[in-house]
């Protein structure tokens, strides 16, 4: 236990000098570390746009309220396009996750130095870049509208899918599955018998999860011209139309949460 | 001796149902279905085939651009080094160290308001109005995505990499003291009493009987978390925040595919460095 003596007397202190040192090191690097990126931002800012922000938020504040409420019979079709990417984009994500996360796990992949990294490498790009510039990528690739952000978000989400389950199948219970080989069974018995019904449990979430991320990253696919209720909230603010961006960022707001209320009730109904 | 039958009576066995009750599965089976063919014929039939065909070349070309990465290819193409392919050497530069900055100021500012505003939000800690406030902000800064906040961010303070540093920083503080607050509500209640019993303080109290708790699991999320926002911080450029977005988009725009092809492989292998390292560290921790 680190004591320091003082006056002959014990005092409890609760580490040792070598370890404070060492803390008191870590955080003067950290903080000449944070000084001197705030000093290269400080340099690429324009400071009087930034004291003038308080005036400039309270303008931008005052042109949204209140929304114009015509404009949701214009938002439906769009919030329905938004909801179609995330799901089926999760959809198409889970069937590519499935097979590269079995490829990835170190108990299940056919051969751990020549298709394991492979697979790892798919993992990591496609967790790398973001959905949005997949889409940037897709629209200028099959043009534009609600397929593009549909595939954006397949491509992005197959990473997180992945490597998600390939850590779930990396801890399942090995017990199970040689109970399943010593009746003989082929290895894609095995799989389907010793594996998969340890796993459902995991992926059922694990997509779940990933569906409440997706729409909230589909609301803004459209900025890039991937369809959805991006493309209105990006010609709103082109037209400068404040009381409508109000209204959208309202009707964002209500899907994301109804969406993440609905995750979390599945997700406690299956753990 | 007569035949006997050694077939045994009863019925072949089959896989359990991943959901137990009937009506609730075939609900689920014809109601996905539905929806399913609605949102599919929903989608596909916008699509224009034509438009789809036309661009797979260009997508070959995408792909191309990774074999070899831009630099390399200039070099093999022309046999030296062009200025042309310099320049664009110093813009992505110049766009990543932007990135880099934006990632450890957001997260550093992230975390020193998170941990505040994540006390509050604790429900085991906090008086209800104060929890209520806290919540209120994680849901708001939750729901909306960065490039949502980013908009706003550069309408208030312009251009650049500040506003991107403040959307940054907002997100963090959704992501952070949400997290921070479920793991103070599961804490051991045992060793924060034990902590009280002497008559602490407060602040003494947090320090000695929550924050140990908490402090590894902090430090893992803070971790990842700066990998989020590095992760972000390209993308944020898309509506003028600053950092390599930027020069990712404009290289789209020119249809320079081997540059955009460049900065996609650097934004992998930094993030591909950072989860390393961040292992690294936790296992370290723990």
């Amino acid at each position: 236990m680190p004591v320091r003596v003082e006056a002959d007397i014990k005092v409890w202190q609760r580490r040792d000098r070598n370890k404070q040192l060492a803390i008191w090191g870590g955080w003067f690097a950290g903080v000449l570390l944070f000084a001197y990126c705030w000093q290269i931002i400080s340099v690429n800012t324009t400071w009087f746009f930034v004291w003038d922000s308080p005036r400039i938020a309270a303008d931008i504040g005052s042109r949204m309220v209140p929304p114009r409420w015509e404009y949701i019979y214009k938002i439906w079709d769009p919030l329905w396009d938004t909801i179609n990417i995330a799901t089926l984009g999760t959809m198409l994500a889970l069937f590519m996750a499935v097979p590269v996360a079995f490829l990835a796990a170190r108990n299940t992949t056919p051969h751990a130095y020549l298709i394991r990294p492979v697979a790892l490498f798919i993992i990591v790009s496609s967790r790398s870049i973001n959905s949005l510039i997949w889409a940037l990528l897709l629209v200028s690739i099959i043009g534009p509208g609600v397929f593009a952000g549909t595939i954006a978000i397949a491509l992005r989400s197959v990473g997180f899918c992945s490597k998600l389950l390939y850590e779930a199948i990396e801890e399942i219970d090995h017990s199970q599955v040689e109970a399943i080989e010593a009746t003989g069974a082929s290895r894609w018995q095995i799989m389907a018998f010793g594996i998969v019904p340890q796993i459902m449990p995991a992926l059922a979430g694990i997509s779940v999860f990933r569906w409440d991320i997706n729409i909230r990253e589909s609301t803004v696919l459209g900025l890039v011209g991937a369809g959805g209720i991006g493309l209105q909230l990006s010609s709103s603010l082109n037209i400068l139309a404040w009381p409508q961006v109000t209204l959208i960022l309202i009707a964002i707001l209500i899907t994301v949460v109804v969406s993440e209320w609905v995750s979390a009730k599945v997700r406690h109904a299956i753990i | 001796m007569a035949e006997v039958s050694v077939r045994a009576p009863g019925r072949r066995w089959s896989k359990p149902p991943f959901i137990k009750s009937p009506g609730l599965r075939w609900g689920l089976y014809i109601g996905a279905t539905i929806y399913f063919v609605l949102a599919s014929y929903s989608i596909l039939v916008d699509v224009d085939w034509q438009r789809v065909y036309e661009g797979l070349p260009r997508g070959a070309k995408f792909l191309g651009g990774f074999f070899p990465p831009f630099p390399f290819a200039n070099i093999i193409e022309t046999g030296g080094f062009e200025e042309l392919a310099a320049q664009r050497l110093i813009d992505i530069g110049d766009g990543l160290i932007e990135s880099l900055t934006m990632t450890v100021t957001s997260t550093a500012i992230g975390i020193l308001i998170s941990v505040p505003i994540g006390l509050g939000a604790a429900r085991n800690i906090a008086p209800a109005p104060v929890y209520l406030f806290c919540r209120g902000i994680i849901a708001v800064s939750r729901s909306f995505q960065e490039v949502i906040i980013a908009i706003f961010c550069v309408a208030m303070f312009g251009f650049g990499p500040f506003a991107g540093m403040v959307t940054l920083s907002f997100a963090t503080i959704g992501f952070l003291s949400k997290l921070l607050a479920e793991d103070i509500e599961s804490m051991d209640p045992g060793q924060a009493e034990a902590i009280r019993a002497t008559g602490s303080r407060w602040p003494q109290w947090i320090n000695y009987g929550v924050q140990p708790q908490v402090m590894p699991r902090l430090i893992g999320l803070s971790l990842y978390r700066l990998d989020i926002n590095f992760r972000e911080s390209s993308v944020v450029g898309i509506v003028g925040a600053g950092g390599i977005g930027s020069t990712l988009l404009t290289a789209f725009d020119r249809y320079e595919y081997s540059t955009a092809a460049t900065i996609l492989l650097i934004i992998i292998g930094i993030v591909f460095f950072a989860e390393y390292s961040a292992g690294k560290i936790r296992a370290r921790l723990q």
